[in-house]
């Protein structure tokens, strides 16, 4: 067995010390020469990807297609028909500010919808195996154990963070499960149909954005609609001529204005509060449960909670899309076990699934290892 | 205990016994913060103070990362004039201190870890959840196997 691990080390492949971590070095290579395999192929979680692993969406793109080609079809439709005639009456600083507020959210909702927005990858089998033998010190192991819950305290608050049976681990903080993505998203919001995503860390700036340039367009192309038929209306023929000949934009408008302009200034209020969609809708600190709790990760004041929403660094996507699976790759931790009905026999099938992997991964860990001391400079030993 | 001298030595004899975790320390909100406290199965591999060290740089270099401040709010407010495009064209703060992690991380492996037959693992390739370190065992030091090893050497303290 151990004479085995050795052998799958290439030497051909061994890197210089500076270089990044043995793992990625043996590359996921078919017994029959394929190319290697990107992390992005054995995803878990529902979701696709594009350009290699560049872009990534969920499974489920809900009403993408429409909320494009809704803002594309009344773009259009504004700069064809209303432009021309505004440019002729008023000034043509219009088609320029219609044409930059566009191209904002065009942009963003593009980055909203294809960015990570902050996905968990789930546990490996040996974390799952040492969360699962801390708990089992504590209960009975022949039952299934009531819902698994630890207590953080967080700014002097007590915080209940759960266990997630699909990815096999503690949620940190503000992390949920989406049931739609079947991925645990850090400081979720919500899911969004209209973006075809998860809004969550690391993308909730770009939805921001999004929906408060969305609101200034849609605003904008309103007001100049309406102004075009005012303007029309007092040139001879009538209000409602007029109206009859752009009922799709002026419809459009109408109705998405106000709807969208209620939700940016629902999430303005999140954003100063340093609030999530997902703890405003719970009610998780507005004291429902009839004790004092108050948000304990509010700063307190409006602008600072804005910045540190708004303005923190970008953080990294933790899942690495474009990596190269490493040789003898065992499979994640699947949702495969949940399907099971009997509650006696998971436990046991999550153990020995669970060994099974942990073998694998042993022998794996260990050619790391030989191969970490291979590449390892001399000059490095101790005296 | 068994300590090595000498690399070469661990060569050909490694092989992997168990791995320990670090959990993420969540009593100052969600920023990325490690346990300091010593996991028991370490005891007789590494002095408690070379470990709660390499825990605390971490724990700084996460700090620094995600600060906030007068610089991260300019950045921010330029970011979003420019509809977020500049997160395409360069390397944001956050990407930068994980590359000094990284080249941190390989250090202590090289002179402190690796000699004690133990592994940091990089937490960004475990989501950020975990501080994984590997610990191997010398089958060629000890002739015993290595669980009875480590209990005979907990119950020789």
């Amino acid at each position: 067995m151990k004479s085995r691990e050795y052998q799958q080390i290439d030497p051909k492949a061994l890197p210089t010390p500076t270089q990044s971590p043995p793992s990625h070095q043996h590359q996921a290579v078919g017994d029959d020469g394929r190319t290697p395999r990107r992390k992005w192929e054995v995803f878990p979680g529902k979701n696709r990807f594009f350009c290699d692993g560049r872009i990534m969406m969920a499974r489920q793109s809900g009403v993408f297609p429409l909320t494009l080609g809704l803002i594309l079809v009344t773009s259009g439709l504004f700069f064809i028909f209303d432009c021309p005639f505004l440019v002729k009456h008023l000034t043509s600083c219009i088609p320029a500010i219609g044409g930059v507020l566009f191209v904002f959210v065009l942009i963003t909702l593009l980055q909203t919808s294809f960015t990570d927005p902050g996905i968990l990858p789930r546990a490996t089998p040996e974390e799952a195996a040492d969360i699962e033998r801390q708990i089992d010190d504590t209960g009975n192991a022949s039952y299934r154990p009531p819902p698994r819950t630890k207590e953080v305290l967080i700014n002097q608050q007590v915080i209940k963070l759960k266990y997630c049976f699909t990815c096999k681990m503690f949620r940190p903080p503000r992390t949920s499960h989406c049931s739609l993505c079947d991925n645990c998203v850090e400081r979720f919001d919500h899911h969004c149909p209209w973006v075809g995503n998860c809004v969550g860390k690391r993308n909730y700036r770009f939805f921001y954005t999004f929906i408060v340039s969305l609101s200034f367009l849609t605003a904008f192309i309103f007001g100049c609609v309406t102004t075009h038929l005012a303007l029309r209306a007092k040139g001879g023929k009538g209000l409602m001529f007029a109206l009859q000949e752009s009922p799709v934009e002026l419809a459009i408008c109408f109705f998405s204005v106000w709807s969208i302009l209620g939700l940016s200034g629902f999430h303005t209020y999140l954003v100063a509060s340093n609030l999530t969609t997902n703890e405003d809708i719970k009610g998780s600190w507005s004291g429902k449960s009839g004790e004092a709790v108050t948000n304990p990760y509010s700063h307190k004041n409006i602008f600072i909670n804005c910045c540190s929403v708004l303005c923190v660094p970008m953080p990294p996507s933790l899942i690495d899309r474009r990596g190269f699976l490493p040789a003898d790759e065992p499979a994640q931790t699947s949702g495969v076990d949940l399907e099971l009905p009997n509650p006696s026999t998971k436990s046991d099938i999550n153990v020995v699934g669970g060994s099974s992997h942990l073998v694998l991964d042993l022998q794996k860990s260990s050619a790391d290892f030989s191969l970490f001391l291979n590449q390892t400079k001399p000059a490095a030993l101790p005296a | 205990s068994s300590k090595f001298h000498n690399l070469q030595d661990m060569q050909h004899t490694a092989s992997l016994v168990t791995k320990v975790f670090i959990q993420r320390d969540y009593s100052e909100g969600t920023v990325c913060r490690f346990q300091t406290k010593f996991p028991a199965e370490l005891d007789n591999r590494i002095e408690r103070a070379l470990l709660e060290q390499t825990v605390k740089t971490l724990n700084s270099y996460y700090v620094e990362a995600e600060k906030v401040g007068g610089q991260s709010y300019l950045e921010g407010c330029l970011a979003c004039a420019t509809a977020y495009i500049v997160f395409l064209c360069m390397e944001t703060r956050y990407e930068k201190v994980l590359k000094k992690i990284s080249g941190y991380i390989q250090e202590q492996n090289e002179k402190i870890y690796a000699p004690r037959g133990l592994l940091l693992t990089d937490p960004i390739e475990r989501g950020m959840r975990v501080l994984e370190i590997s610990v191997f065992e010398d089958r060629g030091s000890s002739g015993s196997s290595p669980s009875s090893s480590m209990s005979s050497c907990s119950t020789a303290r």
